[in-house]
């Protein structure tokens, strides 16, 4: 029988110590112009992880705290709010996000097929992003074109309406 | 056609008289050469807050974003007077509401009637700040609200002393980050300040204590933008826009989505049929199927029939037939689609968009969910035609924070009374004798 020796400091040593987060120079300043739109700092709080997402693309957890300190809240209370949203990512995503609207006149007009159309082409399902990094696919609440029916969003761009048959050339753009 | 070249004498269309997609919208010079920012002028030079109150009111201007209310007896609730410190103005562009796509319209081609409703309204209620709550989805509109409202603060029209006067405004677009609830008043303002966007206890009202505490009036984007129209053109004006129609006031942003030949959104005398969206507007539908239902004005509305289509599209008459008027844009229900499918994907909707902060929306809406999928799988289970019963009062008015769930049990209630033989249909067939 090996007997396993167990050392107190290898249990409270952090595993992998991850690169501190810091804010650019370019975020902080962002976020400082957001600030002065409001009376109260705490306002600043979906902007400015709204910023950080635009540059880095998702929200990780070692940013949350230094957000949190220059809108001046506490990180519990930024992460409340960072998970509340949909449209903050807290995993990374790809290159382009997909958002294919999922509600009822999109329902009414071919979502079920452009959504299942969607995850044959990528071979991801809803939530997942390409192995090649280039495409995550999420569901969307109403888009608010709902003359446009089946819609989807890839990143600023909305389109509508979509048929299966033309994803293929659709996505193509979006290198 | 464009709809700016063939401007009306009449002013009929006043929403969507400018409104030309192919040019895009107007510029500060080119929307003041057609009396942009006149109403404004005339507002803050000619009358009192109290006389603008006065005049909506009599206007009887009723909430475009859904409920109804009146404007101006919503504006009569803030407290006025030189002691009655920060006030603030929100504008709900939160438009989220499933098959609506009206002030994503407005607020795209006509970004500076929304800024010139912002202020003057700010000055009927004499607010000292503004704020435009947009959802993040809405890219351009955000984009073109800030190019007119750095017009506009560059013309005076925004910031210390607007147009010379005592008075000063600020005004800001806030973009949101998805989240249908944020379109509760109370939830909206959760989010404006930078909080998870959970639903306020009313009292107290936010028009007594809002954003940060103070007095607070939150308006729909097609609401507000009435509101320079009236002012300009008086209350006996805008009561005649709806021609007779209906006992209501204005036009209406109507619209129709769905399996339609031409779907889209139109400014009409309210009190229009939505038989008259349908066949003239919308060209019928699709491929000559009949129709099945239709929806009056959201997802959270009750599913109305073919023979209410003569109704006119008011909130006193759609409500007397059992739905509520909503946002005024309908969708449509081909005969060959599921009724239980289609309410399916309504109870799923409204199941993620929970905040989940009361528990018979958090986990009654997941539980009709799981039920209505059973049933639209063909494994339906007798008892649970009375358990999705029974949820539509569970969840019902009174029961919750807000109006998410009630608005949730709307479809399904219509569909359960009108459609009851595709619930059945849905039910698991009994296993055979061995």
């Amino acid at each position: 029988m090996t007997e396993t020796i167990v050392k107190l400091a290898d249990l409270v040593k952090p595993a992998a110590v991850a690169a501190p987060f810091v804010l650019s120079d370019e975020e902080r300043h962002e976020i400082e112009h957001e600030l002065s739109h409001y009376p109260d700092s705490r306002a600043a709080s979906i902007e400015a992880l709204k910023i950080v997402q635009k540059h880095r693309g998702w929200v990780s957890d070692e940013a949350i705290p230094v957000i949190a300190a220059a809108i001046n809240i506490s990180a519990a209370d930024l992460e409340g709010v960072a998970t509340f949203y949909n449209l903050i990512f807290r995993r990374p995503v790809g290159r382009h996000v997909i958002k294919v609207c999922d509600s009822i006149s999109c329902h009414l007009t071919g979502y079920e097929e452009l959504r299942d159309g969607l995850i044959e082409h990528l071979g991801v399902r809803l939530g997942g992003t390409t192995p090649d990094n280039r495409f995550t696919l999420l569901p969307i609440c109403c888009l608010g074109a709902c003359d446009r029916g089946a819609t989807l969003m890839i990143d600023d761009d909305l389109h509508g309406p979509v048929e299966p048959a033309q994803i293929k050339a659709l996505l193509e753009a979006y290198p | 056609m464009s709809l700016r070249s063939a401007a009306d004498p009449h002013y009929q269309r006043p929403l969507t008289r400018l409104i030309d997609r192919a040019a895009g919208p107007l510029d500060l010079p080119g929307f003041e050469a057609e009396n942009g920012y006149s109403s404004l002028k005339k507002s803050v030079r000619e009358y009192t807050p109290q006389q603008i109150q006065a005049i909506v009111k009599d206007a009887n201007l009723r909430g475009r974003g859904g409920a109804g209310f009146p404007a101006g007896v919503k504006w009569s609730l803030v407290p006025m007077g030189p002691d009655a410190g920060e006030k603030y103005l929100v504008c709900n562009a939160d438009e989220m509401e499933p098959g609506t796509f009206k002030d994503r319209l407005l607020m795209e081609q006509a970004p500076h009637q929304l800024i010139e409703a912002m202020i003057l309204v700010g000055y009927a209620i004499q607010a000292t700040r503004g704020y435009i709550f947009l959802r993040g989805e809405y890219i351009v509109a955000a984009d073109r609200l800030n190019k007119a409202l750095a017009e506009a603060r560059a013309a005076g029209y925004v910031g210390k002393n607007v147009l010379g006067s005592e008075w000063s405004f600020e005004l800001f677009v806030h973009t949101g980050a998805g989240r249908y609830i944020c379109g509760e008043e109370t939830a909206l303002i959760n989010s404006l300040e930078g909080r998870r966007a959970n639903p306020r206890a009313k009292p107290p009202f936010p028009q007594i204590a809002g954003l940060w505490g103070r007095p607070t009036v939150v308006n729909n984007v097609e609401t507000l933008m009435n509101v320079p129209h009236i002012v300009l053109n008086g209350a006996d004006w805008f009561k005649g826009l709806s021609q007779g129609k209906s006992k209501d006031a204005g036009t209406k942003m109507y619209g129709c989505s769905g399996r339609a030949n031409k779907t889209g959104t139109w400014e009409l005398p309210i009190g229009t049929t939505a038989r008259e969206l349908l066949e003239v507007h919308a060209g019928g539908m699709r491929d000559g199927k009949k129709l099945k239902a239709w929806l009056p004005g959201g997802a959270s509305t009750d599913f109305l029939l073919p023979e209410h289509l003569d109704l006119a599209m008011d909130f006193d008459t759609i409500a007397k037939a059992g739905s509520r008027m909503g946002t005024g844009l309908i969708a449509v229900v081909a005969e060959d689609q599921s009724m239980v499918s289609a309410v399916r994907n309504l109870e799923e909707f409204f199941a993620r968009e929970s905040c989940g902060w009361c528990t018979p929306c958090r986990d009654g809406l997941p539980w009709s969910v799981k039920i209505l999928r059973a049933f639209e799988a063909g494994q339906g289970q007798a008892e649970d035609l009375d358990v999705l019963a029974k949820l539509t009062k569970w969840l019902g008015p009174g029961k919750t924070f807000c109006a998410h769930a009630p608005g949730a049990m709307e479809p399904l209630q219509s569909a359960l009374k009108y459609f009851r033989h595709e619930f059945e249909a849905g039910l698991a067939k009994p296993a055979k004798a061995a």
